[in-house]
This record gives C-alpha cells, sequence and structure tokens, in this order.
C-alpha cells in the first residue's frame, strides 16, 4: 500500500478519472500550465492536453457557469475554485444553476460537474482567504458535499464525486495538501454519505468533518491519558449526512463534541449537534457540545488566529464538561 | 361560440375593478392587445388589453360600474354573432374556474361592511331595573381558585434565564438521569446533582440507587406509608388532602377542558379581571373558639365541624355589617336578605361551592348538618344548581393543606370571600408576656365596586372580635 | 436578402400570431389566476425568436433564455399544452409543475431552459457550446437575455470565455429598451450595444428586432460564424407591449410610445413585406389564425383538464436515484409514514 499525501491522491482520483471517461474535463485557475495553485492538477495538462484541463480566466462565475452548462449537455467538468473563499463570486451558479437543474426542468436534464478546491482556515491569510465557507454548501438541496480529511478519502470521494450524476461539492484543505497516508494501490471508491468511524470508544463521541478530524484524534489520546475512552466520527460526507453513525454512536456514549472550524450560527456542526440533541435527548447526560471557531473574522497575527480556531485544548476541555470532569461546577 | 371577455386581476392584489372608461366602441374590431377599457384596480388604472382579436359585440357593465375578477363584463366574437348565449352562460358568476377569485372578493366586501353605517347594530344599552346585567353569565356558582393553592402550578425561578424555568421541586438533572430515575424508582428530589448548577446527571442516579435504603424519596415514602405496617416515615400525612390531590407524578400531557374547568376559567377570569378586587387581613385568636368547640363537641358521638362555627360567626358578622352581603348589579348593588353562605371544596379536576342558606337564623349543629349533606353530595358530583348557586358570601378554607394565608378571588354574585389559613401556634404577646396562641390569619377579598375599604375592615374588626369571643354572637 | 420564399414567410407568421394569441392567452389566464407568480409576457418581440429559431438545426443546436421565456420555448417547437400546463402548475407541464413561467425546459427539443436569474444563462450557455466543440457536434447555441442582463457580470465574463476558447455561441440581447422601469439608457454606457462584442474582439451587429426577415439574415450570419468558432453579438432592437411581468402597471412609459411601436408591430411588418412581395392571401391568413386560435384553446383546455402534482412529487426531481433529505420530514413524506 502506497503512501501517498492528500493532494497526490486527489490527483490520483483525476487522473484515473479521466484516462477512464473522456468525457471529464477539469478547469480552473492556473490547473494547466501552471499544474496547479496547490499542485493538484500536476502533470494532467502534459497528459491529457489542453482540450481537457483548461486555464480560465480569473472569472469564477463565468468558468463554474461554463461548467455547469457543459455538464448539461453531457460532459462531466471538473471546476477547480482556487479557494472556496473565491467560490462565493460563482456561488449563484452553483446555487440557482447547478442545485436547481434537474428539479426546474421537471427531472429531464442534470448538471454531474464537480466543484473543488480548498475551504477552510490555512495560515496568515487573514480574513478573506481563511474562512470554512461548507454551511454556504450544505444548507442547498440538490448538490452533494463531501469533505475528505485523509488520503484515501480524499481520492475515493472525488472518484465517487466525478461519477456522480449530481453535482458535488468538494471541501478540500489546504493544511491537509501535504498529509500523507495510506491509499491502497488498488482502485475504489469512497461512498458518498457514508462517515467513518476512526477509533471506536464507549465514553463520549467526538464528530467532525475535514482537518477537525485530526483534532479529534490527537484530543482521543489526550483523553485516554483520563481514562476515558472516545470515539471519533469523521463525517466525510456533509450531504448526505451520515446521521446513523452518529446516533449509534451517541447512543453508546451518551454523550458527543461536535466540531466545526467554521462560526457557529447556522453551520454543520451547530445542525449535527441539534440533530444529536433532538434524536438522543433521553440518552444525553450532558448537553451536546459545540466547538465552533469563535465568532469574528479571521485575524493575521498568528497567536489570534489560532485563538480562533477550534483546538485539541477545545476539544478536550469540551470533552470533559460532557464528562463532568471539571471539578468546578457552579 | 363568441368570446366572454371577464374582468381579469390587473394588479396581483386586485379583486375587482372600476371600469373607468370603453376605449373601445361596440361593433368595434380590434387586434388582440388594442385597448378594451380603462381600469382602475386598488392601485393605479390600467390598460385592460383584448385577450382575443374580434368584433367587440357587447358591452354589458358600463363606465363606471364596478366588477369583481371573473365577472363577465362584454362579449367579442365575429361580427354579427350572437352574444347573448355567451352572455347568458356566464352572467351572474364568475368565469369558469374562477372560484378563487371569487372567493377573496366576497371577503373584501366583508371587511367593507362594518364601516357602513350602523343604524341596526348600535349597541343595546345595558338594561336598566332588577334584572342582572345581561354580562352575567347562567353558569353554575362554583367556589373560588385559592391563588397560591398548592396544586396550582408553580414554577421555579431559572437561575439562567426564563426559558430553562423546570417545576417546582424538581431539580435540574440530565435527561439520561430522569430516565435511569424513572427505571430505578428513584425520586430525583431525593438526589444530590454532582453537575453544573447542582444538575443531577447518570452517576448521581447510580450512586443514590447503589447506597443502602438511600431511594426512598418523598413521594415513594408517601405512597409506602399508604400501606399498612409500612415503617417508612412520611412528610405529608397519608390521609391529608395534599397526597390525595399530588398523587400523580408529573406527565406532559395536553388535557382538554373539561366543563367544569371551562366554567371556573371562565367564571373566574371574569371575576378577578371585572372586580376591582383587594385585600384586608387580619390575624385571629383561635384559642376561645376551639376551647368552645372541644367543650362542645366533647359530649357528641359527632363532631361538628370548625366550618359549622365559622360560618354561624361569619353570618354573626354579616348581619352586623350587611354592607358586605351584597350583589353588585351594573347600575345598582342589591343587598341581600339572608346569609347564604358558601364554602369551596375541592374536587378531582376542579372545586364547587355548596351553599348553606341563611346561616344567620340557623343553629351551628343544623348548619354542621347541612354542610355535612351538601359536601358529600358535591363529592359525589351530585349536587344540584340550587344547592351550589347564588351564595351571598363565600368562605374558602385551605387550612387543612397547612397554608398560612392567602387570597381567594371573589365568588359572583357575591361581593367578598374569606380566606382561612391553618390554625397554628404563634407566640404572641399578651400583656407583658409573650405567648404561644393557637392563631389563624384571615383575609378578605372585596369587590370595591360594592364594598369600601373602611366597610371592609370594620367587618374584618367584628370577625376577628366574634371569634376571638364567640359569646358575642349572643348580643 | 434571398428572394421571398412563400412557405418560409407563411411559417414565419404563424410561429409569430401563435405567440402573439399564446401570450395574450396568458394574460388573460393570469387575469383570472389561473397562473401565479411572475409571468413575463413576450408580446411585441415575437421577430427575434421566430426569426433566430427560422435559420437554427435543432437538430444540433441548443437555445437558452431568460424569464421571458415562453415565445423561444413555442420557437424552440416545444408543445404548447405542455407550456400552458406549466403556467398552470400541473403535473403535464413541460417541467412538471415545478418551474412554472420562467422555467420552461425541453431536453429533447434542445431548449435549456428558462432562467430567473437575471444574465445567469449566459456562462451556463457558453458551456453547452464548449461541450458542442468539445464533442465536435456541430451544433451552436442561441442564448437570449434582455437589455439588463447586459451590464451583469456574467455576460462579460463569458464573451470573453466565448473568445478565448472559440465556443460556437451566439448572445443575442433582445433590447427591449426597459429593463423593468428603467430605460436602457439611463443604465448603459453605450447606446449600442454590438459595440460591447469589440471590447471582447468579437463580431456585433445591431438589427432591427421588429422585422423577422432581417431578424433571420442576421441569425443566419451569426450561427454561421458561430460554427466556425467565432461566437458572435447580436443586439436585436425591439420593443414589449406588455409590462415587465403581469403586476406593472407601466407608471414609466407612456400609451402613446406603446402606441407607436404597435404601429411598427412585428407580424404588421411581415404582413406588409408578404403584400409587396404578392405572397399574401386574406383566406389562408384567417385560416392560420384560426389555427393558432384552436391550438391556443387546446392547450388552455389541457391545462385545465391535467391534474394538479400529487404532493410526494415535491420530493421528486432532486437527485438522481433515491432522493435524501437532512432531516426528517414532517411533510406529506411524514404522513405517508416515510
Amino acid at each position: 500500500m502506497a503512501q501517498l499525501t492528500y493532494r497526490d491522491a486527489l490527483n490520483r482520483a483525476m487522473d484515473e478519472e479521466m484516462a477512464r471517461d473522456p468525457k471529464v474535463v477539469l478547469m480552473g485557475e492556473e490547473v494547466a500550465e501552471y499544474d496547479g495553485a496547490y499542485k493538484v492538477s500536476r502533470g494532467l495538462l502534459a497528459k491529457y492536453g489542453p482540450e481537457r484541463v483548461l486555464d480560465t480566466p480569473i472569472t469564477e462565475l463565468g468558468f463554474t457557469g461554463l461548467g455547469v452548462g457543459a455538464a448539461m449537455v453531457g460532459l462531466r467538468p471538473i471546476v477547480e475554485w482556487m479557494t472556496h473563499n473565491f467560490a462565493l463570486l460563482a456561488i449563484d451558479q452553483v446555487v440557482n444553476e447547478a442545485a436547481k437543474t434537474r428539479h426546474m426542468s421537471g427531472g429531464q436534464l442534470s448538471a454531474p460537474i464537480v466543484f473543488r478546491g480548498p475551504n477552510g482556515p490555512a495560515e496568515y491569510l487573514s480574513s478573506q482567504h481563511s474562512q470554512a465557507l461548507a454551511s454556504y454548501w450544505a444548507h442547498i438541496p440538490g448538490i452533494r458535499v463531501v469533505a475528505p480529511a485523509f488520503p484515501a478519502d480524499a481520492y475515493g470521494l472525488l472518484k465517487s464525486a466525478i461519477r456522480d450524476p449530481d453535482p458535488v461539492v468538494v471541501l478540500e484543505a489546504e493544511m491537509l495538501y501535504g498529509f500523507k497516508g495510506e491509499v491502497p494501490d488498488e482502485e475504489f471508491l469512497t461512498p458518498i454519505g457514508k462517515a467513518a468511524v476512526l477509533r471506536e470508544g464507549s465514553d463520549i463521541t467526538l464528530v467532525s468533518f475535514g482537518k477537525p478530524v485530526h483534532m479529534l484524534l490527537l484530543a482521543a489520546t489526550e483523553l485516554e491519558k483520563l481514562g476515558v475512552q472516545a470515539e471519533v466520527i469523521d463525517l466525510r460526507s456533509l450531504r448526505p449526512l451520515d446521521e446513523g453513525t452518529i446516533m449509534a454512536s451517541v447512543a453508546k456514549t451518551k454523550r458527543a463534541v461536535v466540531v466545526d472550524e467554521s462560526w457557529p450560527a447556522a453551520s454543520m456542526g451547530s445542525y449535527v449537534a441539534q440533530r444529536i440533541s433532538f434524536e438522543r435527548f433521553d440518552l444525553l447526560d450532558a448537553p451536546v457540545e459545540f466547538v465552533s471557531s469563535e465568532d469574528v473574522p479571521m485575524p493575521y497575527n498568528h497567536a489570534l488566529e489560532l485563538a480562533v480556531q477550534p483546538s485539541v485544548e477545545k476539544i478536550v476541555a469540551a470533552a470533559k464538561r460532557a464528562l463532568y470532569l471539571e471539578e468546578s461546577h457552579g | 361560440m363568441a368570446e366572454p371577455i371577464f374582468m381579469i386581476a390587473l394588479s396581483p392584489t386586485m379583486n375587482e375593478g372600476v371600469i373607468a372608461e370603453w376605449v373601445a366602441k361596440e361593433g368595434q374590431v380590434l387586434k388582440s392587445g388594442d385597448a378594451l377599457c380603462e381600469v382602475e384596480t386598488d392601485k393605479a388604472t390600467m390598460a385592460y388589453e383584448s385577450p382575443v382579436s374580434g368584433s367587440l359585440l357587447k358591452i354589458l357593465q358600463p363606465a363606471g360600474s364596478t366588477a369583481a375578477v371573473g365577472q363577465l363584463i362584454a362579449v367579442m366574437g365575429k361580427a354579427g354573432e350572437d352574444w347573448q348565449a355567451t352572455a347568458a352562460a356566464h352572467t351572474g358568476q364568475a368565469a369558469p374556474g374562477a372560484a378563487a377569485s371569487a372567493a377573496p372578493s366576497q371577503a373584501a366586501s366583508a371587511q367593507v361592511a362594518p364601516q357602513a353605517p350602523a343604524t341596526a347594530s348600535t349597541p343595546s344599552p345595558v338594561p336598566s331595573g332588577s334584572q342582572p346585567p345581561s354580562t352575567q353569565p347562567a353558569f353554575p356558582a362554583l367556589g373560588p381558585v385559592a391563588m397560591g393553592a398548592p396544586e396550582a402550578p408553580a414554577y421555579a425561578e431559572s437561575r439562567i434565564g426564563g426559558g430553562n424555568a423546570l417545576p417546582a421541586g424538581l431539580p435540574p438533572s440530565s435527561p439520561l438521569a430522569r430516565k435511569l430515575a424513572k427505571e430505578k424508582g428513584v425520586d430525583l428530589r431525593s438526589v444530590r446533582g454532582s453537575g453544573p448548577r447542582g444538575r443531577v446527571i447518570a452517576r448521581d442516579i447510580e450512586a443514590h440507587a447503589a447506597a443502602p435504603g438511600g431511594y426512598a424519596g418523598a413521594l415513594s415514602a408517601a405512597q409506602a406509608a399508604a400501606k399498612p405496617g409500612s415503617q417508612a416515615a412520611s412528610p405529608v400525612p397519608a390521609s391529608s388532602p395534599a397526597s390525595r390531590l399530588s398523587a400523580k407524578g408529573l406527565r406532559s400531557e395536553r388535557v382538554p377542558l373539561s366543563k367544569m374547568r371551562s366554567i371556573i376559567a371562565s367564571r373566574l377570569s371574569q371575576s378577578y379581571s371585572g372586580s376591582p378586587h383587594y385585600f384586608v387581613r387580619v390575624a385571629i385568636d383561635m384559642e376561645r373558639l376551639l376551647e368552645l368547640r372541644a367543650a362542645i363537641n366533647a359530649g357528641r358521638d359527632k363532631a361538628l365541624s370548625l366550618n359549622a362555627f365559622v360560618m354561624k360567626l361569619v353570618a354573626a358578622a354579616l348581619e352586623r355589617h350587611p354592607v358586605i352581603n351584597a350583589s353588585w348589579e351594573g347600575d345598582a348593588i342589591r343587598y341581600l336578605p339572608s346569609a347564604d353562605l358558601g364554602l369551596a371544596v375541592a374536587l378531582e379536576g376542579g372545586l364547587i361551592t355548596p351553599v348553606v342558606r341563611s346561616c344567620e337564623l340557623r343553629g351551628i349543629e343544623d348548619i354542621d348538618g347541612e354542610l355535612g349533606t351538601l359536601v358529600a353530595k358535591a363529592r359525589a358530583g351530585a349536587l344540584k344548581p340550587e344547592e351550589y348557586g347564588g351564595a351571598s358570601f363565600t368562605i374558602s378554607n385551605l387550612g387543612s393543606f397547612g397554608v398560612e394565608e392567602f387570597t381567594a378571588i371573589i365568588n359572583p354574585p357575591g361581593s367578598a370571600i374569606l380566606a382561612l389559613g391553618a390554625v397554628s401556634k404563634e407566640a404572641v404577646v399578651v400583656g407583658d408576656d409573650i405567648v404561644a396562641r393557637r392563631i389563624m390569619h384571615a383575609t378578605l377579598s372585596s369587590d370595591h365596586r360594592v364594598i369600601d375599604g373602611a366597610q371592609a375592615a370594620a367587618f374584618m374588626a367584628e370577625l376577628k372580635a366574634l371569634f376571638e369571643e364567640p359569646a358575642r354572637a349572643l348580643m | 436578402m434571398s428572394a421571398p420564399d412563400a412557405k418560409l414567410y407563411w411559417k414565419l407568421r404563424a410561429d409569430m400570431v401563435f405567440m402573439r394569441l399564446f401570450e395574450e392567452k396568458a394574460g388573460q389566464m393570469y387575469g383570472l389566476r389561473k397562473i401565479g407568480g411572475f409571468c413575463h409576457l413576450y408580446n411585441g418581440q415575437e421577430a427575434v425568436a421566430a426569426g433566430f429559431s427560422s435559420a437554427m438545426d435543432m437538430a444540433k443546436d441548443y437555445v437558452l433564455t431568460g424569464y421571458r421565456d415562453h415565445g423561444h420555448a413555442l420557437a424552440a417547437g416545444m408543445d404548447p399544452k405542455a407550456i400552458m400546463a406549466e403556467l398552470f402548475g400541473k403535473i403535464s407541464g413541460c417541467s412538471r409543475g415545478k418551474g412554472g413561467s420562467m422555467h420552461m425546459f425541453d431536453a429533447q427539443k434542445h431548449f435549456l431552459g428558462g432562467n430567473g436569474i437575471v444574465g445567469a444563462q449566459i456562462p451556463v450557455a457558453t458551456g453547452v457550446a464548449f461541450a458542442q466543440k468539445y464533442e465536435k457536434t456541430g451544433g451552436a447555441t442561441v442564448v437570449y437575455f434582455g437589455d439588463g442582463a447586459i451590464h451583469q457580470g456574467a455576460f462579460h465574463e463569458a464573451l470573453n470565455l466565448a473568445k478565448i476558447w472559440a465556443l460556437p455561441v451566439v448572445f443575442v440581447c433582445e433590447n427591449n429598451q426597459w429593463g423593468m422601469g428603467t430605460s436602457w439608457k439611463r443604465v448603459s454606457a453605450v447606446d449600442d450595444f454590438s459595440l460591447m462584442a469589440s471590447a471582447y474582439g468579437i463580431r456585433g451587429e445591431l438589427v432591427d428586432g421588429m422585422n423577422v426577415l432581417t431578424v433571420r439574415d442576421a441569425a443566419q450570419r451569426a450561427l454561421a460564424d458561430a460554427r466556425q468558432g467565432k461566437p458572435v453579438l447580436i443586439e436585436a432592437r425591439t420593443y414589449r407591449y406588455k409590462g415587465h411581468s403581469m403586476s406593472d402597471p407601466q407608471k414609466y412609459r407612456t400609451r402613446e410610445e406603446v402606441e407607436e411601436y404597435k404601429k411598427q408591430d412585428p407580424i404588421l411588418i411581415l404582413e406588409d413585406a408578404m403584400k409587396q412581395a404578392k405572397l399574401w392571401d386574406d383566406a389562408k391568413a384567417a385560416s392560420q389564425d384560426a389555427e393558432a386560435e384552436k391550438l391556443v384553446a387546446e392547450s388552455v383546455a389541457f391545462a385545465e383538464a391535467s391534474p394538479e402534482p400529487a404532493l410526494h412529487t415535491l420530493y421528486e426531481d432532486i437527485y438522481a436515484g433515491e432522493a435524501f433529505f437532512m432531516a426528517p420530514s414532517s411533510g406529506p413524506a411524514a404522513q405517508a409514514g416515510k
């Protein structure tokens, strides 16, 4: 089994899918001759040529809409957004076009397209380039949304996304592009809509998606030192959401900490917390804890930007509250 | 067949329009899109363009007339074509399928109606004379609801905010703790919560249940006490009214109003909001009365109830202060010729006030006998309207619950109600000594429209004097 | 211009007359509350859709448009019954009652929709053209939009993309001179939109949008260019007779202005041309009109008689295969024991 970076796993997925299906094309800013702003598309231009790997002008609305139109008549475009921050310029084409095509046409048409790019905070990027915008997409019926945390899922979910008959938004993470992990050599697909239990435990359930999943694993290690067995769930897909896995776990542990690097209000994390509170109300021994980013735009200063985001310490503290391991009860 | 032309909605909110002007004349040949007429909508004057090409055969609604959306206003067709069949087929009613537009139209006229001169619907003046005001519903007279009585829902002050209020007595607890407590038969109130703000959490229930003899909570103890031979201490006497009334346990349930509940709600809301209540309190030394009652009961098979003594003395006080024994009639105050005393009796799901008539003329034994009969009938649900209606004055005694004092809501047609608390020993100053005396707190609720403060105070002073020296009643 | 072709002229007249009558009936049905919401009528602009569609090969070409889409849908050959039923919100509508006036679609007829977001269809159409080029179908895409949409970034981004990737797309700005209640002149930097093409190195042309023969001629040339990878911008100067939508009291313009344009009615202009070319025939015109009226009446009857969509259909046409929903529904799905 090969050790691949998250970046190379995505690259392998696109490479294999482009080789498999000539209708798959990749377009976006710097995806071709520059080999990708984050080198995710490295080598694809050389392999598939400029008809299938296209550098676009910096017109997110324009090329996103163009991708939707191409998808409506049979192509399988992959639209790369340099980051999800810039996708805000294209949100109309996702929300009003891609997500509605099947519906508005009474089922006659579809837009099988993948929108992908890095989402969430990186480092030293200040407020316009360090935003976690998952809820913008997770909100919308008519699309699917995935957020891989590991190279194997990046590979398997992107391949599923490219083959999906509906629009799929892929939330990658700049901070994970260099993360290495095992990816099986043989081809496989990761099903969209299935969460992964990364670690089993009986005392508390930790839930997140994307980059913060790595914090959950570290938090679980910390908690183990306190004799707490934490179960760690990586949602992998936000839409559809695998509620079954979450609820089965909370039924066992009676406690949950939900982590989302987005802002707190109207976020995927707050939604998951609400679902647990509703579905597992009678079994909860503590309020569902929710760790999000602070409700502020991201500052540039490094100490400040770290303080804004979820951290292992914040997650452990939330878990201890849910476990009543804190002694200072008012 | 010729084409019917209906009034159409020329604005999204238009229900009808006034035809300001017919731009086209009868006989004129129009193309579709040519202006037929100008229509004043609720928003603006709009051109109504012909939906078809042809000759304007007949104008059915002249300029200046109002037409509802869907109403036939004209007929078009080929020159010389018969318009009458088309008109006949569509006249009077809305266009086929235009029901949706007809309804808002009617609604709109209904809204306009109240602005019409209200010659016929001028409210009638309140009838004068001896009739009670018509606003007095002919509901059976029911007893008062004691404010702050134990069965009334009471909510603890939230420590966080209003939204987190929990039922009184139930500590904060996690859903899991509540579930476990129910399974293990643990009374949450007997568990000390170790979570934030004293929240009872799962481990507290487990620890409590594991502790030997640790989970006999108040309710289960009360239930245990009800069993013969039980050794468990009971904080509330099993036979007391409190245990009878509260033996259900908490529940989440929506219960439709019973007839009785509905009448209580209606009458007492009306009484409390419709008559200006005020309250006069006295503390009564009960030693002499209780001694008297003990002496009288000493040789009797069946003890006379304290309530019978109370009613007799109240009747005596009313005789001396007839302004209290009165009824508000809107344009007059009716002073009532006898002390017809109601006594509030709690029932399952409500309460009722059997009335002992003319207490001023009857002896205590007589009053007690009738009261016993009426209360038994009340509990059996067998009281007749004449047995519970028309109290001139009402007494509510929550002393058996241990209530110190309370205020009650006036029970019409009476104008006052006396709320009696428990008799309990208090330290009082007699001469220069502090002594223990059996004291009862009494509160009179009065309708200020009928009874002024000084009158209520004088009555209560009389009542206190009579209770403290019952022999005064002989005078 | 080619020699008069009687069959073509009569076909163009029939198309325009039908659009006109269909829209008049739609307006009437809106007034009778059979049709709700936003309903934008095409009256006055018929020459643009009729002229362009007469130059297109709908076996391989595609059409996209904005929300004033009834005329374009009819010109693309869509079944008027399915359009009227869609306006009525019935299950037999082309979009199963989910689209309404603004969202007519017919995948088979290559009519890719009425679009409700001003200008949003322009990049999408450019993408359709991208696929046509990628698949080497030889087809082209015609996208209609109004004088309001031309100032959207979507328009400018799409022209640039079409040029750099040499896409077979014809951008047709139907300048009906009123962006809702705003005169195009008040909000436009140029008084000839065809000039905007030059900013992107493509050919632009201003045509009389009231003359169907002129439009057809321009369309033929534009499509020929497009098929060779040369996108074209056409400004068709036209005029709408009706308000922006059915609820527009049209305070911004005078009735005289409307009447003035009605003298240049596209149907009248074509009929004059037919008379000059000695192609006119009163009886034939009358029978064309009667045929159109009959078909419009049949469309209304069909829409009236069609059933409402069943409640469960609200869960359909969202995803391929089995649908999913984010939380347990309290709606019809829950009531059906789902």
